[in-house]
Parts: structure tokens; C-alpha cells; sequence
């Protein structure tokens, strides 16, 4: 994945800095809430919520156990419309096949449409290295690119920014990257609008070259399909002479008729809207409409990979509606950076994991990253079994060892004897009911340390339950 | 009906008056408990941490200590949940790692038996007035594995605005998670924290004088965090509130 997030400290670490963050936190709750509460007024006014969910988990299950043929077809319906199909296996395959690509053209600047699987490569970053400037047009995602900064959600990634802040980052840097912002611009949401439409309306107009990801594709037809709120999308899907269009291979679904359920899950999950107000879709090349050549890289970057596990292979249903995130209780304090991956929240605490592997501090962290209370499961449009799989990867955790987990699985070692054994459990109970005189309210160790941060521990009881039955009931 | 306890390992060292509640509560509904000395721990912390295979032990164990009953009743929405959902779970995949059927074969046995309080008394024994009389106001956080694991719904509420003298005051934000998650709140102490003084901003501010929930270990974490900010709302398992009657008191 990007280079922007190698060497990211573990969760608990960058999260612990996150929830001091006063304004931070203020920004994400007022955020989150309001998206949760339209969400579920939306999904509520549909009377086939739960078979619409139960479908859309079908129609993506029977498509990733027979992904191999979806695809093969799918390269032939794009091939026969005048497109051309590339295979990337990682992240390094795809960006050199998007850079040679931009080379051809002669072009050195080139339109984004908001796409995780572009950032999930790095590819600004591999584009910036080739001397070829990506100019990212989705709103939410050029205030993160003005900013100097990494995504915080998928949906929203500049949700941990408020309209001061926001204001601020255009004054400052528009001028570098092109039209600058206007004199006496406000805070005003209408205001800030305006001044990124102009910004880049330029673009769009000077552009020769668009980058896009998509939201499906459609293997018997070959159609590729992005839902957005903007229409900036659309622009950059339009105007140029070259599109290249980088999907990962998970994205793709067998026929056009299985959309009709997803188009009805995604934006009542993920903006609250009944109808997202864009739904772009492009077929190959047309003569005299649209760009001349099309181009399609299919991404693996650890997906195969992810399907080759029983367990966890449920994460690549996701149709990245973002609902996971916003009722997250974990991801409303900690904040997407402190997940250290494009995918933040609940499904980026599975789905890292699995496409990075679990070799680094912090992928080895995020299976912890969740209190397992539920809620996104519970919200999920193709009902992705998020805490079945954090248990699953945190097995995979422990499996593997390192920092801290032999001294905890001796410790879980010697407990599990003890819970088998229930006259050692009660002479224990017994034991430490007979001191709790002199028990300290926190415990030492680190441990004790950090259930002390804001809590006191509770008061032993005089005796343990299974005593006080053996004397008044056995 | 032969009906068993499960205390669970928490209950029995630190929370004995839950355990006593639920056998005063069931004993005045009529019902004959038995509290077979052989269980122990559900094994959900070491699951839920990424132990598995310890928690296969106890998985036979908790098959074994119930054989005789018909039904096992816990005032743990959590416990109750770990036995239901995740059983099943370690049998297959001990059977699919290729050692045997046996655990599937407990599991099973298991999970019918097996009731969360508030599901036993509504479901199984069809009361919702349960005779109690508790003159306090209340609030009621339901927590997240008895909400959304075992589906507990109203029951809860239902038992709670039967009992005389109480006054239910609605929690805001009721169904969020108040940070608990077993080891979380040790491995992400910071975040954990977070949301319980989050979650206990919101149960000061209904003004009531307890807070309940079916879930001790959830309680554990409020309690903590109002004991350290000095609150003098009280921590309460739903069981104790159940258990109180005009004549005799629970608290």
C-alpha cells in the first residue's frame, strides 16, 4: 500500500495521541453522528432492507467463488468494446503500468477521480517520482492534497477538518497548485465550494489525461461504475482523450442486473441519500463521445490472497459505503490516522490486515483496534461478519508471536488451567477475598497501569458466590 | 425443569450479590436452582483475545457441568452470547482442523440450554412482572453482546417498567458501546477510556441514581470510571433491582 503509511506506529500508540485532540474529536463526533442519524433514516424507509442486504452479500459471495471466470469475461467484453485490460499482481505492477501508460501520452499532468484503490498503490506519490503532477478533484479529497495530509475516512477524507480549517488550507496553498483561492474568501460552506469549483474547472478543461477507480464493473457487458455526489467525477471520466481506470479485482460483479441492488445499498449507507446524484458508466470507447482510448488495470495487491482464507475472505465484499466507520465508537475517538492505512475504521481493521499481511506493528495492531461491540456488523449493507474476523486475524496475531504476546499466552496458558481446574479457582477466589484488605485500588504492571488511567478497580467481595452457596444452599 | 446457574468467573469473584439476586429472584418465581460446582469461566476472554485453542477446555467443561440440566440460565448477556455464537464456531473449526467431531457435539448441546437471564424469565418462564419493588430512578445501558449478539431487544426494559416505585430515565446515545471489550480496555487503554467517560457523562446526566445493564463486566468498566470521578450514581446488575422487594430490600 502507499508508502505514506510505512513505518506507522501501532494503534494503540497513534490513537492514544489522537483522543487528546480536543478539536479532533469534536470534529469526527459532530461528523459521524450526523451521517449515522440520516443513514438510519434512510435505510428505515425501505420495508426490503434486510433482503436487500441479504442479497447484495449473495450476489458478492457467488461472485468472488467464481471470480476467476467473471474476470477472464470481463476482459473480453472490454476488450471487444475497444478497451484494453492490464494485470497488476501488487501495488509496484500497477503504478509502473499507470506511469508507462501517462508517459505514452506525453502528458504531465493528469485528473483524479476519488479512488481508494489508486490510493491504496500510492499512485500520486509513484506519479510524483515520474515527474507527471495528479491533481485529485474530488472535493474532500483536494482539501487532504492542499493539506499536505493522508485521508482520515473513506466517504469523508477530510472529516477530521472543520470549515476554518478548510478555509485556512485554501488560502494558503491554492496559488501553488493553480488558480488561487479568491480575496475575502469565508468559512462559508457556498463560498468554499465556489472557490474549489473554479480551481478546478481549470483542470478539467486543460487535462488530456483522467485516472479513475470504479465502484463496479459489470462483467458481461464490460461496463465500469462510479457513484459520486459532485459530478466531478463525471467530468474527469468525460473530458479526456485517455482514461485509465484502476479496479481492484474484487470490484466486479457478474451481470448489469446485480447493480440494481447495490445502487440501492451504497448511498443510503454511505451519504443517506435514496439515489446517489451521479452514476457514471462507460463501456470501452465510442466514437466521437467521450475519451478515445480507455484503459483498465485490474488490481490484486492481496486479494487473492484474502480469498484464499475462509474466515476473512467475507472483507472483500466490501462495496466501501463507509457506514462501518461512521458507527464506530473506536474510529469516532482514535480517528482514521490512527489506523495507518487508506481503509480506516472497522473494515480497515480487517482488510489491512489481510492485503498487507501482519509483519508490521501496526497491521499486527489492528485486529485489537475494536471493543467487538457489534455495531458494524449490524449496519453493514452486505453483512461483513466485521468482529467474527478481527477474533480470527487477532488468532493469526497471536499465531505469529512477537511484542507482548508470549508472555500474554503464558498467562493465558496458565489460566486456562486454572478455569479447569474449579477447586484451584476457588481457593484462588477464596485466597484473595481473605486479603482484599490490603489490596491497592490500582494494580502495578502495565496492565494495572492502564486500567487505572480513568477507572478504579472494584472492591473484592468478602467471599467468592460459589462460598456463599456452598453455606446457605448445597 | 432442572434449571443450572451460571454464575460466570466474574460474578463469582468479584460480583457474589448478582449470583445471590438471581437465586433469590428465581427462587421467589418458584424456580429450583442448582449451582453445579464444576463450571468456571465461559472462556471468552481468552477467545475474544485470540486463544482459541485454550478455549476449547472450556468449551467441554461447560458441556460437562451442564449435562443434567435443561436449562442454564447467566446474568451475563455476554457470557450467554460467547456459548451461542461462538461455540458452534470452535467446534467446526476444530473439526475442520481435523480433531474430531466431540467439540462440535458439545457445542451443540450447549447452545439450546442456554439463557440470559431476561430471556429465561420472558421467554421460558412468560413473567415480566417479576413482583419487585425498587423506589430509585434508574437508567439502563444496554450493552453491546446482550443488544446485538443475543438480540435481547425489550425484554430488559419490559422487566424494568414492571418494577414497582422505579422510575426509568431514557439514556442518550443508550446503544453505544461504553468501551469495555474485555482486554481492549487494557490494549487500547487510552481509547477505552475515552468512551466510558463518554458513556458515563451521558448516565450523570439523565440524573438517576443506578445505572443497570445484564452485563457485570461492562459494569465493572462504568462503575470504575463513576467511582474515579466521584459520581454517586450506582452501579447496579439488572438482577439486584429484580431481586428487591418491598419487604426485603436488595439495597
Amino acid at each position: 500500500m502507499s508508502g505514506t503509511f510505512v513505518g506507522m506506529p501501532s494503534f494503540p500508540v497513534a490513537a492514544g495521541v489522537a483522543v487528546t485532540d480536543e478539536r479532533l474529536r469534536g470534529n469526527l463526533r459532530r461528523a459521524t453522528h450526523t451521517i449515522r442519524d440520516k443513514r438510519a433514516v434512510a435505510v428505515g424507509e425501505l420495508a426490503d432492507w434486510g433482503a436487500l442486504r441479504e442479497a447484495g452479500k449473495e450476489i458478492k459471495d457467488r461472485t468472488l467463488r467464481g471470480l476467476d471466470g467473471y474476470l477472464v469475461e470481463l476482459e473480453a467484453a472490454v476488450t471487444a468494446a475497444g478497451g484494453v485490460v492490464h494485470w497488476a499482481s501488487d501495488a509496484d505492477e500497477a503504478n509502473r503500468i499507470v506511469v508507462d501508460l501517462v508517459r505514452a501520452t506525453g502528458e504531465r499532468e493528469v485528473v483524479k477521480v476519488k479512488s481508494m484503490a489508486t490510493q491504496e498503490i500510492g499512485l500520486n506519490e509513484a506519479l510524483e517520482a515520474a515527474g507527471i503532477a495528479a491533481f485529485e478533484t474530488d472535493l474532500a479529497e483536494l482539501i487532504v492534497q492542499l493539506g499536505e495530509d493522508r485521508p482520515s475516512h473513506i466517504l469523508v477524507p477530510a472529516i477530521h477538518r472543520n470549515r476554518e480549517e478548510i478555509r485556512e488550507i485554501f488560502v494558503r496553498t491554492m496559488s501553488e497548485w493553480g488558480r488561487p483561492a479568491p480575496e475575502g474568501l469565508t468559512d462559508s460552506p457556498a463560498e468554499l465550494a465556489e472557490a474549489a469549483r473554479v480551481h478546478l474547472r481549470e483542470k478539467f478543461l486543460r487535462a488530456k489525461v483522467g485516472i479513475s477507480g470504479a465502484n463496479f464493473m459489470v462483467a458481461e457487458t464490460g461496463t465500469l461504475v462510479v457513484v459520486e455526489s459532485e459530478g466531478n467525477g463525471r467530468m474527469c471520466l468525460t473530458l479526456p482523450e485517455t482514461l485509465i481506470s484502476v479496479v481492484g479485482i474484487e470490484k466486479v460483479v457478474p451481470s448489469w442486473r446485480d447493480l440494481e441492488v447495490f445502487l440501492q445499498t451504497l448511498p443510503r449507507s454511505s451519504t443517506a441519500e435514496r439515489m446517489n446524484p451521479y452514476t457514471s458508466m462507460w463501456t470501452g470507447v465510442t466514437d466521437g463521445d467521450g475519451p478515445e482510448a480507455f484503459h483498465l488495470v485490474l488490481l490484486d495487491n492481496g486479494r487473492t490472497a484474502t480469498l484464499g482464507d475462509e474466515v476473512g475472505r467475507q472483507a472483500l465484499r466490501c462495496i466501501r459505503c463507509s457506514a462501518c466507520l461512521n458507527v464506530c465508537p473506536v474510529y469516532e475517538r482514535a480517528g482514521g490516522h490512527a489506523y495507518g492505512s487508506v481503509y480506516p475504521g472497522p473494515i480497515g481493521a480487517i482488510l489491512s490486515p489481510q492485503l498487507r499481511g501482519i509483519r508490521s506493528e501496526v497491521d499486527a495492531s489492528l485486529p485489537f483496534a475494536s471493543s467487538l461491540c457489534g455495531a458494524c456488523y449490524e449496519v453493514c449493507p452486505v453483512a461483513i461478519d466485521i468482529p467474527e474476523v478481527l477474533v480470527h486475524l487477532r488468532e493469526r496475531v497471536v499465531e505469529q508471536g512477537g511484542k507482548g504476546h508470549r508472555l500474554e499466552k503464558a498467562a493465558m496458558k496458565a489460566a486456562g488451567w486454572v478455569l479447569n481446574h474449579p477447586g484451584a479457582l476457588g481457593a484462588g477466589e477464596r485466597l484473595a477475598s481473605k486479603t482484599r484488605k490490603g489490596h491497592p485500588k490500582k494494580l502495578p504492571g502495565p496492565g494495572g497501569r492502564q486500567w487505572g488511567q480513568s477507572r478504579d478497580l472494584p472492591q473484592l467481595p468478602a467471599e467468592p458466590f460459589r462460598d456463599w452457596w456452598k453455606k446457605n444452599r448445597a | 425443569m432442572r434449571v443450572a446457574l451460571f454464575v460466570t468467573c466474574v460474578n463469582d469473584a468479584l460480583y457474589p450479590r448478582t449470583g445471590r439476586a438471581v437465586v433469590t429472584l428465581l427462587e421467589r418465581l418458584g424456580v429450583e436452582v442448582a449451582f453445579p460446582a464444576a463450571q468456571t469461566c465461559c472462556g471468552q476472554p481468552q477467545y475474544n483475545t485470540g486463544y482459541r485453542r485454550e478455549t476449547e477446555p472450556l468449551v467441554r467443561r461447560y458441556d460437562m457441568a451442564f449435562a443434567d440440566y435443561d436449562y442454564v440460565v447467566t446474568p451475563s448477556g455476554s457470557c450467554a452470547a460467547m456459548v451461542r455464537d461462538n461455540y458452534p464456531r470452535i467446534g467446526r473449526k476444530a473439526a475442520a482442523e481435523g480433531r474430531g467431531s466431540g467439540l462440535a457435539t458439545a457445542a451443540a448441546r450447549s447452545v439450546p440450554k442456554t439463557y440470559e437471564l431476561t430471556e429465561f424469565l420472558v421467554d421460558v418462564l412468560g413473567v415480566t412482572d417479576v413482583g419487585a419493588y425498587f423506589p430509585h430512578s434508574v437508567t439502563y445501558h444496554p450493552t453491546c453482546h446482550g443488544l446485538r449478539m443475543l438480540g435481547l431487544g425489550d425484554r430488559p426494559r419490559r422487566l424494568l417498567e414492571a418494577v414497582r416505585g422505579l422510575e426509568l430515565r431514557e439514556l442518550p446515545g443508550a446503544e453505544e458501546c461504553c468501551g469495555f471489550g474485555g482486554t481492549f480496555a487494557v490494549k487500547n487503554a487510552a481509547v477505552s477510556s475515552a468512551m466510558g467517560e463518554d458513556k458515563v457523562r451521558a448516565i450523570t446526566g439523565t440524573g438517576a441514581a443506578a445505572v443497570c445493564t445484564v452485563d457485570n463486566s461492562c459494569l465493572m468498566h462504568i462503575g470504575g470510571t463513576l467511582s474515579r470521578q466521584g459520581s454517586e450514581v450506582r452501579p447496579l446488575h439488572l438482577a439486584e433491582i429484580l431481586a428487591s422487594t418491598e419487604e426485603e430490600p436488595w439495597v
